[in-house]
């Protein structure tokens, strides 16, 4: 660990246990239905902003690989990829927990709870792809040209298309959330460090497979 | 990344700066982790989850680091 290049892990943890801590302890809105589960948005929604960020690591790497053919840039898309739906994974989860308590049902077909999940089940075939196919630099090829195009598919569906109807969720349809009776500035205070924090940690988390993947195949070659 | 860190830390000291509320002294002796209904002992048990995931993926982070350098 050399302090020089890793600080941003440490950074990552600290802002994380900073809003593990003042999440649980800050002041919130008191609002209807919501009650307490208001503080969940410090929780389940930087696992979708991780998310995202993750994928948008897939896309460029994906772009990057197509230009060079660069190995290392097919490792850590794919890896990006991987990491990147576990964390939608976990944000699918902990939106089914909240809703069933504010919306009623665990799912309930709501445009936003829908397209999230093809969202997630076009990166699943992503990986689908790359499991299909046996060589290695047509396996990195097809599955780079895939991702640049799920990605701006998973864009549209997560924050488009939910936006055109009405939906439960906030900052749908005729339901804007984000607006200043949901959260106040210093909910924002917490929001936003927790959304870096959890970022920065799913970032690490890629490059450990990304290392993990190189070394492997390092050592499989000797 | 000095400026980064003092950014992050006045962060965290003004969310305290908002949540001294003026109340009544309690006559009770509750000490920090008795008070707010004991939330403070969830938080430690929160908090020392997170931090073992945190030291675990330094920990495999420092291996992976070793190995990266013999085999290099």
């Amino acid at each position: 660990m050399k302090i020089k290049s890793d600080w941003w892990k440490i950074l990552g943890v600290v802002l994380v246990l900073f809003s593990l801590f003042q999440g649980l302890m800050g002041r919130v809105p008191v609002l209807p239905i919501l009650h307490e589960t208001i503080r969940n948005i410090y929780y389940h929604v930087p696992m979708w902003f991780a998310m995202v960020i993750l994928f948008v690591f897939n896309a460029v790497y994906s772009i990057k690989y197509l230009s060079s053919g660069n190995e290392h840039h097919d490792n850590i898309a794919v890896e990006a990829a991987n990491v990147g739906l576990f964390l939608g994974v976990l944000g699918l989860l902990t939106g089914m927990l909240w809703a069933k308590y504010t919306w009623g049902e665990a799912w309930s077909n709501d445009p936003k709870q829908n397209s999230a999940a093809i969202g997630m089940l076009v990166y699943l075939a992503y990986f689908v792809l790359r499991g299909s196919l046996d060589e290695a630099q047509k396996r990195a090829k097809i599955s780079a040209v895939y991702s640049v195009f799920a990605f701006p598919v998973m864009i549209v569906l997560l924050f488009i298309l939910p936006r055109l109807t009405d939906s439960l969720h906030p900052g749908n349809g005729g339901n804007p959330g984000f607006n200043k009776y949901d959260m106040d500035n210093q909910m924002r205070m917490v929001f936003y460090p927790a959304v870096i924090g959890w970022i920065l940690i799913g970032v690490w988390v890629m490059q450990i497979r990304v290392r993990l993947l190189e070394i492997t195949n390092q050592i499989l070659e000797n | 990344m000095k400026k980064i860190f003092i950014l992050c830390l006045l962060t965290f000291v003004a969310q305290w700066a908002f949540a001294q509320e003026p109340t009544a002294a309690p006559v009770e002796m509750a000490d920090l982790l008795r008070s707010s209904g004991k939330i403070y002992v969830v938080i430690g048990t929160i908090s020392v989850v997170f931090i073992g995931l945190a030291i675990y993926l330094f920990s495999i982070d420092k291996r992976l680091s070793k190995l990266e350098k013999e085999h290099k």
